[in-house]
Formats: C-alpha cells, structure tokens, sequence
C-alpha cells in the first residue's frame, strides 16, 4: 500500500513540473547575446586601464565589438515579439500532463515493473528471528564463514548434515571429505561420507562408498551404519540372503531402546517377503488385462487407505509412489509425495529416500 | 519497495523526457512563452528522478539487496563498503543508469544557470538533451534494465569482477562519464543553432565553458583509467593503443581542437560552421566511445555484457544522433552566416594549424580502431592494428602540433610576427638544445629520438613559462608592476599556459618511460635478491592473508638502496571464491617521479616464484602533467569574462630582447 501511495506522490510531482510553468504567462528571464557584448566592450576598457592593452588596440577592438553589439541590437528589434501564450496549446500541454503523463508512466511501469516483490536487503533477512529464516539463509551463513575459514573442520561438520537435508548430496560428500581431512578419520566419519556418497550415487552403494564403510568397519567393527548399509551393497548385489543375515545378527545384538532397529527390521521384511504373495502373482499372470489393472489398482487403493492412517511406513509409501507411476496417474504419484512427505516430516532420513525416489522418477 | 521505487523513477523520467522534446520545440518555434518554460522544469523533475532511480540502485547495492537481478549479479554481501556503492557502475545496466544521470544533471545546470541564455536557444538546446535522454531511458528500461527483479531472491551475490574491485573503478568511469556526456551539450547547443538557423560569437561564449568541464573530466577520466591499468593488469604498460583506450581518446582529441576553435569564434566570429561541426563530433566520437566499449564489439574488461538486442538498440540510437546530427548539419551550415577571413600568421591562423592536426590525429585513430572491425565484419579477416601503426602515424602528426604549440599563445590576433616570435622563444628553445646535448651525453647509446623527444618536452614547458613571462613582463618590469600585470592577467591565459605546460609534463614522462625503462623477469626463492637500477629487492617469502571476499598470497620484498632499506614492496596474488578468479595486485614504490614496479607470476614447483620487476623513470609524469591540464582547464573555467581579440602591433614585442 505504502508503494503506491509513494509512487502516486511521485506521479503527481511529475505532472506538477510540467503543469507549473504553464500556469506562469510571463516570460522567465533570458539573456541575449547584446548584454554578451556589452560585457565584451567593459572588458575592453578593463584592459585598457589595466594596461594590458595599448590605447590603439583597445580601441580598434571597441569598434569590431561595437559593430557586432549595433548588429544584434538590429536584429533584436526586427525580431517577432515574444507571441501571447495561445490558450489551446497550454491546453494540449495540460492535458499531456494530466493524462499521457500518468497512464504512459502507469502503463509502462505495470509491464516491466514487479510491483509485488518486496525488497530484501540483506542485513533484514540475517536478522530475521531463526526460526523463521529459510534453511538456505542459515546455510549461506555457515558457508560464508567457511569460505573465510576454509581450515575449519567443525564448520564442515556441521554444514554436511544439512546438505544432506537439503538434498545437495554432493555438497554433503564434499563437505564430508573436508572434515575428514582436517578433523582426521574415525568410524563415524567414514560412515557419514559413505552415507552421503551412497546419497549422492541415488541411493545406490557404490564401490567407493562400500570402501568407505569397510574402512569405518575396521575402525569400529560395531559401526551400526555401516554394518546396515554393507547389508543394502549385498542386496543390491542380488545377494538377499547375505542380506538378511547381516540384518538379522545386528537385530540380535540390538540394544532394546535402539531407533535403527526399525529401520533393519523393515529392510528385512523386504528382502525376506518383498511384493504381493508368490499367489498372488502367479494368479495375476492368468487374468485378463482389464481384471488384472482392476487388481492392481485395489491394491494400489488397499496401500493408500492403510498409508493414510500409520504414515511412518517409507517402504510403503515409495511402492505407492511407484505404483502410481506405474499406472500413469502422475498426479496422484506427486500428491502422494506430498502427503509422505508431511507424514515423514520429522524424520530426515526417509525423507531423503522420498526425494531420492523424486529425483530417480524425474515427477 | 527501494527497487521499484526506483524503477517507477526511471520511467516517469522517460515520459518527462517525451514532453520535453516536444513541448520546447514548439514553443520556441511559435515564441509561446509558457511552453519554453516548460523544459526548464521538466529538466530539473527529470533529474530529480534519474537520481531517485540511481539512488535506489545504490540503495540496492549497499544493503545487498539481491531479489533485484542486477545487484545479485554483480555485488556480494562481504563485499567492502566502498566497492559496494563503485559496483553500481561496475556493469553494463549501472553504468548506463549513470551516463543517464550525468545527462540529466547537465541538462539540469542548463535550466539553472542558463538564465542569460536567450528563451529561444535555451529551450531548443533543452529539447535536444531531452531527445537524447529519451533514447538511452528507453534504451535502458527495454534492453539494459537494472530493475529487473528475481522473485526468489538468492542469498549470496555473484561478485563484481574481481579487477574491478579496486578503487579506480570509484573515479575513472565517472570522470569519462561526466566527460563523454559533457560534450552533449555542446552537441545540444550545436544542433540547436542549427534548428534556429542563427550563430554567432556569443554561441561560442555559451559553449565554451560546458566543453572545458567535459574535456577536463574526459583529461582526468582518461588519466586514471590509464593509471588504473598500469597498475591493475601487471603488465607495467600505461596505454596500449587498445580499441577501448582510443574510444576515449578520439573524444578527446575532437574535444580538444573544439575547445581551440571556440576560442577562434568567441574573439573573432570566425570558424563558426567548423566549430559547429566539431561540437556534433566530439559528441558522435562520445557516443561510438560508449558503445563500441558497451555493445560487445570489442571484447574487453570493458565489456560487461553483450547482447544482440542492445547491439541493434545501439546502432539505431548511432545512427539517429550521428546520422541525424550530421544530416541536418548538411542541410542548414550552408545557411549560417559565414565569419570573417585572417592571415595565416596570426593567433587564429595558429588555432586553425591545431585544428588541422588535431583532427587529422583523431582521424587515423578513428581509422585505426575501426578499420580492423570493418575488416572483420565485412571479409572475415581479422588483422590487428597496434602501436607500430599508432606510433608511425599518430606520433609524425603530433610532432608539429607540439612544435608549433609555444608559438601559438605567443601570436597576436588578426596578424602576427612570428619572428619576433621565434626571438622570444629563444630561450625555450636553448634550454631544449641544453637538454638534448646532456641527455645525449649521459645516455651515450640507444634511440636518437629519445634525446628529441626530452628536447621537444623541454621546448614546449620553456614555451609555456616564456608566454606567461612575456605576459606579465617577468624580467624586464620593475617587480611591483609584473605583479600587477600578473594579477590584471585573465584567468583564461593563466589556464592556457598551465595546460599547455601539462602536455609538456606529460610528453616528458611518456619519452623517459618509453625509451629508459628497465625490465627483468627472474624466478626467486625466499631469501633471494635481485637487483635493478642500484636498488635490491630481497625476497623475504610469501604470506596468506584472507581479504574480506578473497584470499591473498603476498610476496614480501625488502627494497634497499646502497644497503640502506628504503621500503618494503608486497606485491599479492588474490584469488575470489565466488568467481573463481584470481587477479594480480602489483606494488610500485615511488621514488621522486619514478617508479619501481613488481608484480607476481606464477608459482614454480622448486618453491620458486616468477617475478616481474621494473623500474620506470619518471613515469609518474605521465599522469601528473595530465592532472596540470585539468587545472589549467580549471582555471580557464573560472576566467568568466569573455576576452576579445584585439590586435597587437608585433613592432613593440619585436624590438624587445628575448630574456
């Protein structure tokens, strides 16, 4: 509101310059070029007494000057005198004024302008309360701190969660790799650079990542992470068996409060029984195309109403996703991105394997 | 709501400005009173506005504001203050928003000091600013707009190119700026005196004054952006003969022989169609300069952006002011009343031999930059003009010009002796022989010019302090009446001779840098010494130091002269994250005029560093006698009487000795 009140004052200023001298009539004063030569010829004396200029000189040149100034006088009597101010052309100008003025500027500010964009100096979002800055505004500080301070191995950890929060997985290795190097190696570092290579390769353990957490296992053969994710390299590899017994042992070994515990649990039911009954398909094998689809879709419909109720099942929710990408129904697919994204709000990992499916599915 | 303040600003100047085109001309050609009036108040609200806009921008800048593009592009939050409020002209869009200003603040001083102007030519000249304006405003908001907002707005800028962060950047394009655009006006009284068909002495009175503050930006805007180069590219160079440097120059040298030949006009109503051409001129010279640099033609530091759109914007605005200026100048000179005639020996016959010069020098010039982008842009060829060429045609014609300058003030008007004359130079000229011989006695080998040229820079200051002395009759007058004489002398002569004794400087320090500079280029290790000209740089190792948006290797030199340390010279290498770039910071000691000049290679593997070292005699003379010709222009300004030509008979200075 503020803006407009501000730029109408402006226009107005505007229109004021313009419509101000065409309330005046009177000429504004002017000079000529006679008064020119009348300061030429006072000059000339001011020589001459000076005794800058001979008498003769100064004299020659008071005649040329004097011919010039007859001249000019001359022509400045036989020039038309200034005409009367004709009503209507101080009319047309007026009405440039009041009208051509405002709606051109009007016209032309509406089609380059933004007028709805507030301004956003950068000291005003520094001081926005935490709580309310963007994540991208604290990162950028963080980061502009490292860039002065590459040496800072605790700036680098910190920073190398959030991009992993964020989805800049290769930042997050970068940022890994760094405090690595200047905070020196343990099991946990290696484990989180691993993490963030395997983010960063979409979910996939790579041969690097997998070196990475063997060399953390050598540092601390109990390395929870690692151990879960040697369990996936081995899934990936078609291994499921391998798998299943690596997850099965740490399940063992867990203490009765662990949170991971969940989390290998749910990596084993998929690996042991993954998809629909063995039945289950086979008899799907033998319907008809159109039965078939309205199978799947039942399914499909089964997954989403239990999703609705218990949120926390990732596994379930990327199948959903998938399913629905599957069946070409992109905008439930991405609705249902939405809604597993504010059931798993609070959990950042699943929430990465949420956008690892997004990025992997392209929706 | 700062950036579209200023954007809303912006255009309602542009909409001022249409009524200011318009409105004056047909008032001043139907003598209505009320609509001439018009455009001294839409200039001031004009102004107003550009500066509203300009200092919304700057606003932008200083508080970071990156949701407006030009700022996220350009500016970073860490950077220091001061490169903050520079980097609003440090691009392409900022520093069209500032030529835009300087135009509309010129246009202001007309409507407030041009009260002795009559209605009519102020009025016209006002519209001709406006047309001007109007097409750089919608040149700005349609192609080169600064406004331009991002709705997301990043969090870090992209920083201004790294060799731009430096001081120069705070002076040089300003001053070329305020100069470039200075000559508008000319070009404005120019194309207004042709629209009234009317010209005469008191035009050139009217001129004068807005040609001598846009030539002296122009001397001091060139100047420094020399002086920035020699000592931010690390090359040790001054000028290069670089299309961009001579964009500059050929305004100057068109400026420069305007300036001589409203000289011509104002005492003696004569030349009053060539002044008129060379006002349009200078300005067209302006507006290439502005261009050729802006358009991308030329690929440079200079170059912010290039853009096809604006490259086509450009050529059409070129080609309506050159074209149409030229154009009309055709149609209507022929109708101007013609001056008198003069003798070829007389002070306005001396001016005329400038001009000649001057001209025909910004002539191979013009050619020079220009003919190898004709080349390219017609056959494909790239061939490239350099300083042989420059030196073989532009130095040959500089040469009489500079011989003949002491002569010049010296002539008397209508006809001179000039004889007597070259009688009175006698000294100048004995001091330059004197130098010559010394020079060639120290220097015993190399160039055979070299003991010329210092002779010739010798002559020419000589020249100078000869007409002041012969003015106020130094030496031959009791005392009390040179003072008299000295304090009687109209500011004007005052200002010739000092500006005329700049060059002079100037000339000095281009032949001592040009002909008796010493390089060497060695890798050192810590420890390490080298030596030059009797001074001894010992390295003494490198040093990180982390800048507020860059990172910095400094190389500590220890300078000694006779085992006395005279200095500590640090030359750096700095490297900015944000562009990825690293630029070199060279570092001069100053010893009297001269300058020792050290700048940093690259790192070798053995630990060694490459080194550039220089040491260049009197080099500082360059830009110091630069600096004189702005106060001789100064005091030229100040001078605000009108002097009129008037005959001295050569007899009474003829039978005089020459002291």
């Amino acid at each position: 509101m503020t803006l407009w009140f501000v730029l109408a004052l402006m226009t107005a200023a505007a229109m004021f310059a313009v419509l101000w001298p065409l309330g005046r009539r009177n000429a504004a004063p002017a000079g000529s070029d006679v008064a020119v030569y009348r300061d030429q010829l006072d000059e000339i004396e001011r020589d001459r007494a000076g005794g800058l200029i001979a008498d003769v000189e100064a004299e020659a040149a008071r005649v040329e000057v004097s011919r010039r100034l007859l001249a000019a006088a001359v022509a400045a009597q036989t020039a038309p005198e200034p005409a009367p101010s004709s009503v209507w052309r101080r009319r047309a100008a007026a009405i440039a004024a009041l009208v051509l003025l405002p709606v051109g500027a009007a016209f032309i500010y509406l089609v380059l302008g933004s007028p709805w964009l507030p301004g956003e100096p950068h000291a005003a979002r520094l001081q926005t309360p935490l709580q309310n800055q963007s994540i991208q505004g604290l990162v950028s500080q963080v980061e502009a701190h490292i860039e002065r301070n590459p040496e800072d191995g605790r700036g680098w950890e910190v920073l190398a969660p959030v991009y992993m929060r964020l989805g800049r997985y290769d930042d997050a290795v970068k940022a890994r790799r760094k405090s690595l190097e200047l905070n020196g190696s343990n099991a946990e570092r290696e484990s989180d650079l691993a993490e963030a290579l395997v983010a960063a390769a979409n979910g996939v353990v790579t041969a690097d990542a997998k070196a990475a957490f063997e060399r953390a296992l050598t540092l601390d053969a109990k390395d929870t992470k690692s151990r879960f994710y040697i369990g996936v390299a081995a899934e990936q590899d078609g291994r499921r068996e391998e798998a299943a017994s690596i997850w099965r042992t740490m399940l063992v070994s867990a203490p009765p409060d662990a949170l991971w515990a969940a989390t290998v649990r749910e990596a084993l039911t998929r690996v042991t029984s993954s998809g629909p009954s063995a039945a289950d398909v086979a008899a799907a094998a033998d319907m008809p195309p159109q039965q078939r689809a309205e199978m799947v879709r039942g399914m499909v419909a089964g997954l989403a109403a239990r999703l609705a109720q218990d949120g926390a099942d990732i596994e379930g929710w990327l199948r959903l996703v998938r399913a629905y990408m599957v069946l070409g129904e992109r905008d439930k697919a991405q609705a249902a991105v939405v809604q597993a994204r504010r059931a798993l709000a609070r959990d950042p990992e699943k929430l990465r394997r949420i956008d690892g499916l997004v990025k992997e599915l392209g929706i | 709501m700062i950036p579209e303040l200023g954007h809303y600003a912006l255009v309602l100047a542009l909409v001022l400005a249409l009524i200011q085109s318009t409105a004056p001309v047909i008032g001043a050609r139907t003598r209505d009173a009320a609509l001439m009036n018009v455009a001294g108040s839409t200039a001031l609200a004009q102004f107003g506005f550009v500066a509203i806009a300009f200092g919304a921008l700057t606003a932008c800048y200083v508080t970071s504001d990156f949701s407006v593009a030009n700022v996220f592009e350009n500016s970073h939050s860490q950077m220091p203050l001061v490169y903050k409020f520079t980097s609003v002209w440090g691009n392409h869009e900022g520093s069209m928003l500032l030529w835009v200003l300087i135009l509309a603040f010129f246009g202001a001083l007309v409507a407030l000091f041009g009260n002795n102007l009559p209605a009519t030519l102020k009025a016209n000249v006002l519209a001709v600013q406006s047309w001007i304006a109007t097409a750089f405003y919608l040149f700005i908001l349609f192609t080169s707009n600064p406004f331009l907002r991002l709705p997301d707005a990043p969090f870090e800028g992209r920083d201004l190119n790294p060799i731009l962060q430096d001081i120069g950047l705070a002076v040089h394009p300003p001053m070329l700026y305020l100069g470039y655009v200075g000559f508008s006006i000319a070009f404005s009284f120019a194309i207004a005196a042709l629209i009234e068909g009317r010209i005469d002495a008191a035009w050139a009175r009217w001129v004068r004054p807005w040609t001598l503050l846009a030539w002296m930006c122009l001397t001091l805007g060139i100047a420094m952006g020399s002086y920035w180069a020699y000592y931010e590219l690390g090359w040790g160079g001054w000028w290069f003969w670089d299309p961009v440097e001579n964009a500059s120059l050929m305004p100057w040298l068109a400026g420069t022989a305007l300036l001589h030949s409203a000289v011509v006009m104002e005492k003696r109503n004569a030349l009053k169609v060539w002044t008129l051409l060379l006002a349009i001129l200078a300005f067209s010279l302006s507006l290439i300069g502005t261009f050729l640099v802006r358009s991308g033609v030329l690929t440079s530091v200079h170059t912010f952006a290039s853009d096809p759109t604006r490259g086509v914007f450009i050529l059409m605005i070129l080609v309506l002011f050159i074209g149409g200026g030229l154009a009309l100048y055709a149609w209507r000179a022929p109708l101007l009343k013609q001056g008198g005639l003069f003798a070829p020996i007389s002070r306005e016959g001396a001016l005329v031999f400038n001009n000649l010069f001057l001209t025909t020098a910004c002539a191979t010039v013009f050619i020079g930059t220009l003919y190898p982008l004709a080349l390219e842009a017609l056959t494909d060829e790239k061939i490239s003009v350099g300083a042989p060429f420059f030196n073989l045609t532009f130095g040959p014609l500089f040469l009489p010009l500079l011989v003949a300058m002491p002569f010049g003030p010296l002539l008397a008007w209508k006809r001179g002796d000039i004889l007597g004359v070259a009688q009175r130079l006698i000294a100048a000229c004995a001091l330059a022989a004197v130098g010559i011989a010394i020079v060639f006695i120290a220097v015993g080998e190399g160039s055979v010019l070299a003991p010329f040229g210092i002779g010739l820079a010798l002559f020419v200051i000589a020249g100078a302090l000869t007409d002041l002395s012969e003015r106020t009759g130094m030496f031959r007058l009791p005392f009390a009446t040179v003072r008299q004489r000295a304090s009687g002398l109209p500011r004007s002569a005052w200002g010739t001779a000092v500006a005329h004794f700049g060059l002079g400087v100037t000339l000095l320090g281009v032949v001592c840098e040009s002909n008796w500079n010493e390089e060497r280029i060695v890798a050192l290790k810590p420890t390490q010494t080298v030596s030059i000209r009797g001074y001894d740089l010992g390295f003494d190792g490198v040093i990180p130091r982390q800048g507020p948006n860059f990172r910095e290797q400094i190389a500590r030199f220890t300078v000694k002269r006779n085992g006395e340390m005279i200095g500590v010279m640090e030359p750096s290498k700095r490297t900015f994250p944000s562009r990825s770039t690293s630029t070199t910071e060279a570092a001069l000691l100053t010893r009297g005029a001269s300058q020792i000049y050290l700048s940093l290679g690259d790192s070798n593997a053995d630990g060694s560093i490459a080194v550039r070292l220089y040491h260049k005699p009197l080099v500082l003379l360059i830009w110091l006698g630069a600096v004189v010709m702005v106060l001789g222009g100064a005091l030229s300004l100040s001078d605000r009487r009108l002097r009129v030509g008037a005959p001295k008979p050569a007899a009474k200075f003829a039978a005089q000795p020459a002291e």
